[in-house]
């Protein structure tokens, strides 16, 4: 009789915790539809890692290690960063940069938006965390998963777990976290800026050209980022070249799908009460929110400031979808400026900003790591 | 507060973002010239027509 109740005596305060956080999780993907694909099994693995004595996760019983599945996942798939390197693959193949080709210049907003990662690197080493440490929760602001998982893990960071719900989480909160950032920094008259789109055609060849072109520029600038930003490339290379269909169709669905299934749960490993509940973990919460805030801010003030120089001026809200959180982030500046005016139509420049935010995270965590390893 | 790891964050702050700029402006550079030089002919815009 007690072999069946033994282990709900080693039940701790910090597992029940964890499993209400596990509980929220799941809520939000499934009642609030936020990040489904992550948070779900994020969700449930925060859960499952915190039973008592888990099986799902290495533990040592009568003195002898037993692996856990979850442990074997995240040694062979996040701690070599293939998952997120495999992601990339697949969102390369999603990415139609035609919007991004037909007006390059969106391409500076991107760069603009990534301040959030730098401000907050200064706030996480001004809270006193260590600079791996500082500079894998500053990636945060990169607003992109799979970037953030290979800084943060090649950094050796401890709080790779929080770093990583943390950035997630944030994605999904763009809707939440951008509008009101917009709307205290600009005038409505700004948000009433009509910007038309000229639909110019851009050739099968610069499309194809695009993805090796880039890959060869952040290599050589930024060396240690070419895996990240060479797999987003050869992605998309499949999805533009024209005679690969079929990868680019299995890319984008099978391949994607496939890693999404695995990482979210993978990452719970990291999600242990002893390694997850402390202020650290707070702290790092703080430090995602005002990495995206000050990435809006950055994208925006870059615009206003350009209006200053440029005749034909710039709707600065556009500013903002330079984070990589694609394609919420477009969608949310669409939206706002459908709200502002039902006529002015934001979305196509909102988008090409929006995958140069893609594009310019990457560069940002290749710098990142250039600075820090 | 670290005010010394705050102060060494600075200048990382200015190279970051001065870096992201310029391999962005390149980038830029570079799709405009590839637009500019792979661009239809105007006949042959008029021939898809």
């Amino acid at each position: 009789m007690e072999v069946i109740y033994q282990n709900a005596l080693n039940i701790e305060w910090q597992q029940l915790v964890m499993w209400l956080i596990g509980g929220i999780l799941i809520y939000l993907a499934i009642r609030r539809d936020m990040e489904p694909a992550l948070l779900l099994p994020m969700g449930f693995g925060a859960i499952l890692v915190n039973l008592p004595m888990s099986g799902a996760v290495t533990q040592i019983y009568e003195g002898a290690t037993e692996i856990g599945i979850l442990n074997i996942l995240f040694d062979s798939g996040i701690a070599n960063e293939l998952f997120p390197l495999l992601l990339f693959i697949g969102i390369g193949a999603m990415i139609d940069f035609e919007p991004l080709l037909s007006n390059p210049k969106l391409m500076l907003f991107g760069a603009a938006a990534q301040f959030g990662i730098f401000f907050t690197l200064s706030m996480a080493a001004l809270l006193g965390f260590q600079m791996n440490d500082a500079a894998s929760i500053a990636i945060i602001g990169a607003a992109d998963g799979p970037t953030s998982i290979f800084v943060a893990n090649y950094l050796k960071s401890q709080y790779i777990g929080p770093i990583i719900v943390a950035a997630y989480s944030y994605m999904a909160l763009v809707p939440i976290v951008q509008p009101p950032v917009i709307r205290l920094i600009t005038t409505k008259k700004e948000r009433l800026i009509r910007m038309p789109y000229s639909n110019v055609k851009i050739s099968k060849l610069t499309k194809i050209l695009f993805p090796i072109i880039v890959t060869i520029i952040a290599g050589i600038i930024s060396p240690r980022s070419v895996a990240l930003i060479g797999l987003l490339m050869f992605g998309n290379l499949i999805r533009e070249c024209g005679v690969l269909n079929s990868l680019s169709d299995t890319a984008q669905k099978v391949l994607a799908n496939l890693i999404t299934l695995l990482l979210g749960i993978t990452v719970a490993a990291s999600m242990r009460a002893e390694a997850f509940l402390n202020l650290q973990t707070l702290m790092i919460m703080g430090l995602g929110l005002i990495a995206f805030v000050f990435d809006t801010i950055g994208g925006v003030m870059f615009a206003k400031v350009l209006n200053l120089f440029v005749k034909h001026k710039i709707n600065p809200m556009i500013g903002a979808a330079g984070i990589s959180a694609f394609p919420m982030s477009a969608r949310v500046i669409n939206k706002m400026g459908l709200a502002e005016d039902k006529h002015n139509f934001l979305l196509m420049h909102a988008v090409g900003t929006n995958v140069s935010g893609q594009i310019a995270s990457v560069i940002a965590g290749g710098l990142i790591l250039n600075f820090f390893s | 507060m670290n005010i010394d790891n705050f102060l060494s964050t600075l200048p990382i702050m200015g190279l970051g973002m001065l870096g992201i700029f310029i391999v962005t402006a390149v980038i830029i550079l570079i799709t405009m010239a590839l637009n500019k030089l792979t661009a239809p002919k105007a006949n042959e815009e008029k021939e898809e027509s």
